[in-house]
């Protein structure tokens, strides 16, 4: 299957990651390449197979609905970009 | 002192014949000397010589855990509190962790020093160590080759005895074939065998640490540190952990081996083919059976790997928005323009083509197509190592096509990358142990013997290591400019 640089571009948007406009076709090329790669799939019958989506098959553990956590909102916020007041800054959301 | 083996060097800081504080020393020098390998991403030099303090108190005061005092470094995957933790990429450049891994935590306990954190391909994406953005690791064999990926300079510091042990990751071959193309030992345990907290996620239901050692005797005593049960880690697993070192010496006799004859066939080169030979002529010698097995599947494994890693990859570093943590753009127009720039300047080439491929696989339409489809060819897959393993012991086979191949030969073809791990991924999805052991030379360059065994049978493995490290010495050659 073959993407073009519009599918490309599109994708990139989904993933809000920014590609410089002259890499756009190389990516194409890429993208393209890796599904013919894993196109090697739809040739094998996987009727009736069950989805593998962990190794161990485990299910989610539950624990007590216990805080555990202590609050490191200092640490954690001094390494941040932008922040004022105790909150994470970023550019206006809304008017 | 940097020729001992970990074991060795535990042995005689217990017994005396050193401090720590010597030995640590000793490897910061060595470490400055070999700055042109670009292992290390950074040096904690000051910290090292305070745990060393530390671990001659220990050690002094007696009872001090095995690992006390012994110098070794992390694969900078792993969250070190206060201490730059960058997973090989311009994202994370400014990052330094505020916690620590379980894995670094239970380092610490036992007294182990930390001489620093060491180099690897761009959030673990990579064969070669190439896509760093510190720069390519150099493989103490050949300078010109790479180390491989991507815990490449986990692998080319032990290999250049720069440190006595170090941690790596492995999502789908990245501590099996760095150790081969260095020429050590490698161990990536079983899915969920050692935590994942802290350790910065690529693909989480491949993703799992493990040990690059000298020896397998040196591996046992890293995983007997590393592995266990973590209440941080949603899938680590519930198991008691064995004593790794208590059956090292058990007797080969009847050990049932299992060659794929998949691994084997005309599309594996000749000068391997039979370097595997050889090494498994020395199985036969201690006893062993040779079985083959049949994995029709094996060879789905690498287009199942590139839907299932770039899937999960593409969820996972969606965290690195330029909001929290990490890089951030200079004066962003809006929000979106702000995680498109931040995100955009951070990740380099490799990491934006499979969180491209991930979120395409994972859209509308697509989905059944291609995530639903590669985790049922997974489950295929599995089934085969179940089934094999119903009869043999453990699977054996080569860990890499070729030995270490040259830097920038195959960074124009991503697909030819891909294809360097035609022979570790499929332990991943099926989230199985293996190991990678030195296994002899092709070109005056190493190559690894494969090793993989059963779920929690890490002891099993080591044993079987071992007891190959007892009547070959391939493991114990260093590199010409590092004895």
């Amino acid at each position: 299957m073959s993407l073009t640089t519009d599918d490309v571009n599109q994708i990139a948007y989904l993933a809000r990651l920014g590609i410089d406009h002259q890499d756009t076709s190389s990516y194409t090329q890429n993208l393209s390449d890796m599904l013919e790669l894993v196109a090697q799939m739809q040739a094998v019958n996987t009727e009736n197979i069950e989805p593998m989506a962990h190794p161990l098959d485990n299910i989610q553990r539950l624990r007590p609905d216990i805080i555990t956590e202590t609050n490191q909102r200092d640490a954690f916020q001094t390494i941040a970009p932008q922040v004022e007041d105790k909150l994470y800054l970023v550019p206006k959301v809304i008017d | 002192m940097h020729t001992k083996t970990l074991t060795e060097i535990s042995r005689g800081l217990q017994a005396g014949d050193y401090s720590s504080q010597e030995l640590t020393e000793s490897y910061l020098k060595r470490i400055k000397q070999h700055t042109a390998l670009n292992s290390f991403i950074t040096v904690t030099e000051d910290l090292a010589i305070a745990q060393a303090k530390q671990a001659d108190a220990m050690l002094a005061a007696g009872n001090a855990p095995v690992l006390t005092g012994v110098p070794i470094a992390h694969k900078d995957i792993f969250c070190t509190q206060g201490i730059k933790t960058s997973c090989g990429s311009k994202m994370l450049d400014n990052f330094i962790a505020p916690y620590n891994a379980t894995v670094i935590e239970k380092f610490n306990q036992a007294g182990a020093i930390s001489l620093g954190k060491l180099n690897m391909d761009e959030f673990a994406m990579g064969s070669s160590n190439e896509t760093s953005f510190y720069g390519t690791v150099h493989n103490p064999w050949a300078e010109n080759t790479v180390a491989g990926g991507s815990s490449g300079g986990s692998a080319a510091a032990v290999a250049a005895r720069l440190i006595s042990g170090a941690t790596g990751t492995d999502t789908g071959g990245s501590i099996r074939q760095p150790a081969a193309l260095c020429g050590i030992t490698g161990l990536k345990p079983t899915y969920g065998r050692v935590s994942r907290f802290g350790m910065i996620a690529y693909a989480s239901s491949l993703d799992q640490g493990g040990t690059m050692t000298q020896t397998a005797a040196d591996s046992a005593l890293m995983l007997q540190t590393m592995a266990g049960f973590d209440t941080k880690d949603s899938t680590s697993a519930e198991q008691d952990v064995p004593d790794y070192s208590a059956n090292l010496n058990n007797s080969l006799q009847g050990l049932k081996i299992g060659l794929p004859k998949e691994f084997f066939d005309d599309s594996l080169n000749a000068e391997m083919a039979t370097a595997i030979e050889t090494a498994i002529n020395e199985y036969k010698k201690m006893g062993a059976e040779i079985i083959e097995v049949s994995m029709p599947n094996l060879k789905l494994a690498i287009p199942a790997y590139y839907v299932i890693a770039p899937a999960e990859c593409s969820a996972n570093l969606s965290r690195m928005d330029g909001v929290r943590f990490g890089h951030r753009c200079d004066n962003p127009e809006d929000l979106n323009d702000l995680y498109i720039r931040s995100r955009g300047e951070g990740f380099g080439t490799e990491v934006k083509r499979r969180i491209l491929v991930g979120t395409y696989a994972l859209s509308a339409g697509y989905y059944d197509a291609y995530y639903i489809k590669a985790q049922k060819i997974r489950r295929l897959i599995s089934n085969d190592f179940t089934e094999a393993l119903k009869t043999v012991d453990v699977i054996m086979g080569p860990v890499t096509p070729t030995p270490a191949f040259g830097i920038g030969e195959k960074t124009k073809d991503p697909i030819e990358m891909y294809l360097a791990d035609i022979y570790t991924i499929a332990v991943n999805l099926a989230g199985l142990p293996a190991m990678s052991v030195p296994a002899g030379f092709i070109d005056n360059k190493p190559i690894g013997l494969q090793i993989i065994g059963n779920y929690f049978d890490e002891a099993k493995l080591l044993n079987v290591a071992h007891q190959y490290q007892q009547v070959t010495d391939w493991h114990q050659q260093t590199p010409q400019g590092f004895e």
